[in-house]
C-alpha cells in the first residue's frame, strides 16, 4: 500500500506541474440535485412570478399579460388585505409566545429536577405529530361542547366558557394557541441545546458573585444563547408566515374570513374560485414578505450575535 | 445547581403541572377514541366502558391501511433520494471554490426562502400535463426536489468542517471520485445524515398541502389526506374521528419514543448550520 503511494505520487506531480488540489470532486455530482431542484422549485417559482402578471386560469394555455392588475385588485380586496394582516399577526404572535414559553420550559428542564428527561421527551412529542391531526384534535377540544369548556365548568368557571372557534375575535388566537402547544417543545429543545453548551463554571462563577437569577440570565446566559435565539426566531416566524395546515383544519379560514391567512386564500382562490392568476399573485406577496423578513432578521440577528460574542 | 433543594422540589412540582396541561389534549384524544358514540358524558370524565370498535370501524371506513402504506412508501423513497443527491451535490459545493460552485450553491440556497406556495400552482399544472395527478410518484418527485436546499445546506455546512486528509489519501490510492464519495466521504457524513433523515422524514410524513393538491379526487391517499377526508365525511362522529387520529399518531409516536435521542438531537443540532 505505502509502496503504491510512493510510486504514484511522482507520476501525478509530473502530469500536473502546478500543485493541484488532490481529489477535487467533479462538477457533475451537482447535476441530479440541481435537476430535481430546478424541476420542482426553481422553474415553477419563476413561472409563478410570471403568471402573477397574467390572467392565468390554470387550464387555458393562452395567457394575456395584464401587468399589475392582479396586485391592484388585491389592494382593493378587503379579504386579501385582511389575510395579509392575519398572516403577519399570527406569525408575530406565534414567534413571541412560542419562544417565550419554549425558553421558560428550557430553563426549567435544564435544572436538577428529577423529571427533566421525561419532561423533555414529553414536551417535545407534539412537534412530531402531523399538524393537521393536532388541529383536528383541538377543533373538537375548543368546540362548544368540547373538553376545554367542560374543564372550565368542572373548575367552576362557567362564565369563561366560549364558542372559541366561532367567535371571530377569538378564533385567530386559537390558531396561535394550537401552533404554540405543538411547537413550544421544539423551541425548548433548541434553547436547551444552547443552554447545555454554556459551561457550568460560568453559572457557578456568576452565582458566587452574588448576581440574582434575572441578572444572571440577562448578562450571561442570553448572550451565549444568541445562536439558539437566532434559529428559533427564524423558524417560528417563517413557519408562522407560511401557516396553512392548522388554519385549514381548525377553522377553514372562518368564521367568515376571520382567520384566513395568505396561504388559505391562495388555496381557496385557486381551487374553489379558479382564480389562478390572482392566487399566484398572492403567493408572490407571500414570497416577498418571507424574503424581507428573512433578510431583515438575518441582518439584525447576525449583528447582535457578533456583538454578543 | 447540583443539589436537590426545596426550591428544586417546588420547580419540579411546577414543571409537572405544566406537563399535565400539555398532555391534557392527548388524554382527551385517547379518552374519546375508546368511547362508544352512545356515551354522551363529559369529554373529560374517564370513559367508563372503553371499547375498541371505533378503531376497527375508522380503519376500514377511512381506508387508513392503504394510506399508511402510501405514506411509508412516499417518505422512504423520497427521503432516500433527497439524501443521496444532496450529499453528492454537497461534496463539490463544499470543496470547490470555483465561481460555478459558489453560484450553484447560492441558487440552491434560494430555495430556503421561496415558499412552496409559489411553485405549487405552476407545478400542479406540470404534474397534471404529465398525467401524474393522483399518483404517489408525483409526491416522491415533489419532495425529492423540495427538500434539496435544506438537505444540501446541512451537508455543505458539515463537509466544510471536515478535514480533506481522508479523501486526498483515497485519491492518492487511486480511488475515483465516485468511489471516494461512496467509501470515504459518505460514511463520515453519518451524524448529519441522521439529522437530515429525521428532519426530512418528519416533514414529508406530515405534509398535507401537497397531497391535498396532487391526490385530491383520486383513490390514492397519504395519512394526512385520508384523515382530512374522513373528518370531512364524518364531521359529527367525533369518537370515530378521534380513533382515526389516534391510529395516525401511534406509529409516529412509537418511532419517536424508540429513537427519541436521535430525533431530539436531530431537531436541536441540525439547525445550528
Amino acid at each position: 500500500m505505502t509502496l503504491d503511494v510512493k510510486e504514484r505520487l511522482p507520476a501525478r506531480a509530473a502530469a500536473v506541474p502546478r500543485r493541484r488540489q488532490f481529489g477535487a470532486p467533479p462538477w457533475w455530482f451537482v447535476v441530479p440535485a440541481l435537476l430535481l431542484f430546478a424541476f420542482v422549485v426553481l422553474v415553477p417559482s419563476a413561472r409563478g412570478v410570471y403568471y402573477a402578471f397574467t390572467d392565468w386560469d390554470g387550464l387555458d394555455p393562452q395567457l394575456s399579460f395584464i401587468g399589475l392588475d392582479n396586485f391592484t385588485a388585491m389592494a382593493d380586496d378587503p379579504d386579501a388585505l385582511q389575510a395579509i394582516w392575519h398572516t403577519l399577526l399570527i406569525a408575530v404572535a406565534i414567534t413571541v409566545i412560542q419562544n417565550g414559553i419554549g425558553l421558560l420550559l428550557a430553563l426549567g428542564v435544564n435544572t436538577a429536577i428529577k423529571s427533566r428527561n421525561f419532561l423533555r421527551v414529553l414536551l417535545f412529542a407534539p412537534a412530531v405529530i402531523t399538524p393537521i391531526v393536532t388541529a383536528y384534535l383541538w377543533r373538537n377540544l375548543l368546540g362548544p361542547d368540547g373538553a376545554v369548556n367542560s374543564l372550565l365548568s368542572t373548575v367552576g368557571l362557567e362564565s369563561w366558557q366560549q364558542n372559541w372557534l366561532g367567535d371571530p375575535d377569538l378564533a385567530l388566537w386559537m390558531v396561535v394557541l394550537v401552533v404554540v402547544w405543538q411547537f413550544a417543545g421544539y423551541s425548548m429543545v433548541i434553547f436547551l441545546a444552547g443552554l447545555q453548551s454554556v459551561p457550568r463554571e460560568i453559572y457557578e462563577a456568576a452565582a458566587i458573585d452574588g448576581s440574582g437569577p434575572v441578572r444572571r440570565f440577562w448578562s450571561i446566559i442570553r448572550p451565549l444563547l444568541a445562536p439558539a435565539i437566532t434559529i428559533n426566531l427564524m423558524l417560528s416566524i417563517i413557519g408562522g408566515i407560511k401557516l396553512f395546515d392548522q388554519v385549514y383544519a381548525l377553522t377553514g379560514g372562518g368564521p367568515g374570513h376571520a382567520t384566513d391567512t395568505i396561504s388559505t386564500l391562495i388555496y381557496k382562490d385557486a381551487f374553489t374560485l379558479g382564480e389562478f392568476g390572482y392566487s399566484i399573485a398572492l403567493a408572490v406577496v407571500l414570497t416577498a414578505i418571507v424574503a424581507v423578513v428573512s433578510a431583515g432578521q438575518y441582518a439584525v440577528l447576525s449583528r447582535n450575535e457578533k456583538a454578543a460574542s | 445547581m447540583n443539589r436537590y433543594s426545596t426550591r428544586t422540589f417546588a420547580l419540579e412540582f411546577v414543571m409537572i403541572a405544566v406537563a399535565i396541561v400539555f398532555a391534557f389534549p392527548v388524554y382527551v384524544l385517547v379518552n374519546l377514541a375508546v368511547r362508544a358514540p352512545s356515551d354522551t358524558s363529559s369529554p373529560i370524565s374517564l370513559t367508563s366502558s372503553p371499547t375498541l370498535t371505533n378503531f376497527t370501524e375508522a380503519w376500514q371506513v377511512a381506508g387508513l391501511g392503504g394510506a399508511l402504506i402510501n405514506s411509508v412508501l412516499v417518505t422512504v423513497v423520497s427521503v432516500v433520494i433527497v439524501l443521496a443527491v444532496s450529499a453528492l451535490a454537497a461534496y463539490p459545493l463544499a470543496r470547490s471554490t470555483a465561481h460555478w460552485s459558489r453560484g450553484t450553491f447560492l441558487l440552491i440556497m434560494l430555495g430556503l426562502i421561496l415558499p412552496f406556495q409559489l411553485a405549487a400552482l405552476p407545478l400542479y399544472q406540470t404534474i397534471r400535463d404529465l398525467g401524474l395527478l393522483g399518483s404517489v410518484w408525483s409526491l416522491v418527485l415533489f419532495y425529492a426536489g423540495l427538500q434539496v436546499p435544506f438537505t444540501t445546506f446541512l451537508y455543505v455546512g458539515f463537509l466544510r468542517a471536515l478535514p480533506r486528509d481522508f479523501e486526498e489519501a483515497s485519491f492518492i490510492d487511486g480511488g475515483s471520485a465516485l468511489q471516494t464519495f461512496r467509501y470515504v466521504i459518505f460514511p463520515m457524513l453519518k451524524p448529519i445524515t441522521v439529522t437530515a433523515l429525521v428532519l426530512n422524514a418528519v416533514s414529508v410524513w406530515n405534509d398535507f398541502f401537497t397531497p391535498l393538491l396532487y391526490l385530491s379526487g383520486s383513490d390514492q391517499q397519504t395519512m394526512p389526506v385520508a384523515i382530512a377526508g374522513f373528518v370531512g365525511q364524518y364531521a359529527a362522529d367525533w369518537n370515530l374521528i378521534f380513533a382515526a387520529l389516534l391510529i395516525s399518531v401511534v406509529p409516529v409516536l412509537a418511532v419517536y419514543l424508540v429513537l427519541q435521542r436521535s430525533i431530539i438531537n436531530g431537531f436541536a443540532g441540525g439547525l445550528k448550520g
